[in-house]
C-alpha cells in the first residue's frame, strides 16, 4: 500500500502497477486478472517516463554524430 | 536554548566524571558557521567543547548504531524518536544509554540563510530570537520565525519523547499544525505533472549520497545504492536512475522517519528530498495510525501483520 501510493504519487498513473492475490488453484481469477492487467496497460499506452535509455541507443546515437562530422 | 550549553556540559561532565558513561555524543563548533559538528567527548576536561545553538540540526541518532560502550548522548525531540526507532530495531539497548534531553525550539535552515544573505557568511551568532549573519562588510538579521528548517517549523515533538535528564523545562507543543499541506498538494495534480514535478526536483542530483549518510535510519552495512553483486540500481546521472534511487531511499524510510530533517540539511544542492518521506510518513499515520518512534514497545507497520491493515489495492 506505501509503496503503490508512493510510485504513483512520483507519477506513476493509476492503473498501471497490479497487485492480487491468486491461489494456484484459482486458474479462472488467474486468467481474469491477466487479461484485466493487460487490458488497463493497453489503454495507457507506453510508458514514457520512468525508462531508462538503452545504453544501445546512446551508442547509436554517439556514431551517428561522429558520421555527421 | 543559548542557557542550555552550561546544563548540558554540566551533565556530560558530571556522567564522565562518575563513569556512568564511556562516551558522550553531543555537538561542537562546526569549522563554518551554521554547521555545528557531532562529536564524541571522553574525558571530563573536553566537556567545555560541548555547544548548543539553533545549528545543531544534524541527527545524533546516526552515531549509536551498534555501539557497545555506554553512551550519554544529547537529543532534541527528534533525535530520542530516531533513538527509540534504534532501539526498537536492535541496534542499541535503552540500558547503554543516558539521554540528554533538550526542549528544542527549532534549528535554523542553512541553505535559505545562505540563499537570502549577499555575500559570503562569516559568522553567524544569535540570541533567543535573532539571528545576525555577518560576512563581507555586510550585517543582516532576521528573527528566528522567518529562518527555520520547514520541518522544525511545522515539528509537533519538540520535547524529547525518552530521557534521562533534561537540560530545561519542556517546551510548550506546537498545535493546530498542517504538517502535509504540500503533499496533498502534489498528490491532487495530474501523473503528468507529478512526472514534471519529480524530474525538476531531483534534476539537480549529484549522486552524493550525503542524504543517506545523514540519515540515522540508514544503517546497512552495504546499502543498495553500494551493492554491484547485484547491482539494484543503476549509478549514473540518468533521470531515471536518479528517480529510482530517491525512490528506493525514502522507502527504506517507510513507518521509521520521524521527519529530523538531516537529509535536507545534508544536501548540498539543497534538494527538497523530504517530500518523498514525508508522503510515507503522512500515508503511516492515516493507514496505519502510526507516529515514529513515540513508543519502545509498539512495533512499526511494516514489520507487523494485522488483518484490518488496508488492502484495498489487493484484486
Amino acid at each position: 500500500m506505501l509503496f503503490k501510493n508512493l510510485i504513483e504519487y512520483m507519477g506513476l498513473e493509476p492503473g498501471r502497477l497490479h497487485f492480487s492475490w491468486i491461489s494456484s488453484a484459482e486458474s479462472t481469477k488467474f486468467v481474469e486478472v491477466v487479461n484485466e492487467v493487460t487490458s488497463a496497460i493497453k489503454a495507457l499506452g507506453p510508458r514514457k517516463s520512468m525508462v531508462k535509455t538503452p545504453l544501445t541507443d546512446i551508442k547509436d546515437k554517439a556514431t551517428e554524430h561522429v558520421d555527421i562530422h | 536554548m543559548l542557557t542550555y550549553i552550561d546544563k548540558i556540559r554540566q551533565i556530560a561532565e558530571g556522567f564522565l566524571k562518575e563513569g556512568t558513561v564511556d562516551m558522550v555524543i553531543g555537538f561542537r563548533r562546526g569549522t563554518l558557521p551554521l554547521m555545528n559538528e557531532p562529536c564524541l567527548i571522553k574525558r571530563p576536561e573536553d566537556v567545555k567543547k560541548l555547544v548548543w545553538d539553533s545549528n545543531c540540526g544534524i541527527n545524533l541518532a546516526n552515531y549509536l548504531t551498534n555501539r557497545k560502550e555506554k553512551i550519554g548522548i544529547v537529543a532534541k525531540g527528534c533525535d530520542s524518536r530516531n533513538i527509540v526507532n534504534h532501539i526498537i530495531e536492535n541496534k542499541i539497548k535503552r540500558e547503554q544509554l543516558f539521554i540528554i534531553g533538550v526542549p528544542c525550539k527549532g534549528m535554523i535552515d542553512r541553505h535559505a540563510i545562505e540563499a537570502l544573505f549577499p555575500s559570503e557568511i562569516e559568522e553567524v551568532v544569535e540570541d533567543e530570537s535573532r539571528i545576525v549573519v555577518t560576512g563581507g562588510g555586510v550585517e543582516q538579521i532576521w528573527s528566528k520565525a522567518e529562518v527555520l528548517q520547514e520541518n522544525c517549523t511545522i515539528c509537533i515533538h519538540r520535547n524529547p519523547v525518552v530521557y534521562d535528564e533534561l537540560v530545561a523545562d519542556l517546551v510548550v507543543e506546537q498545535k493546530d499544525v498542517d504538517r502535509y499541506e504540500d503533499i496533498r498538494r502534489i498528490e491532487g495534480i495530474s501523473p503528468e505533472e507529478k512526472r514534471d514535478y519529480f524530474n525538476d526536483l531531483l534534476s539537480s542530483c549529484i549522486r552524493c549520497y550525503a542524504c543517506r549518510n545523514a540519515c540515522p535510519l540508514c544503517y546497512c552495512p552495504t546499502c543498495f545504492v553500494d551493492a554491484s553483486r547485484p547491482q539494484w540500481v543503476g549509478k549514473s546521472q540518468d533521470p531515471t536512475d536518479i528517480e529510482t534511487f530517491h525512490f528506493l531511499r525514502a522507502f527504506h524510510c517507510a513507518g521509521r522517519c520521524t521527519d529530523c530533517g538531516a537529509c535536507e540539511r545534508a544536501c548540498p544542492m539543497g534538494i527538497k528530498v523530504r517530500v518523498l518521506t514525508k508522503k510515507l510518513e503522512k500515508d503511516c499515520l492515516e493507514l496505519f495510525d502510526w507516529e515514529t518512534g513515540m513508543d519502545v514497545e509498539k512495533r512499526a507497520p511494516l514489520r507487523t501483520y494485522s488483518p484490518d491493515d488496508p488492502d484495498d489495492m489487493i484484486r
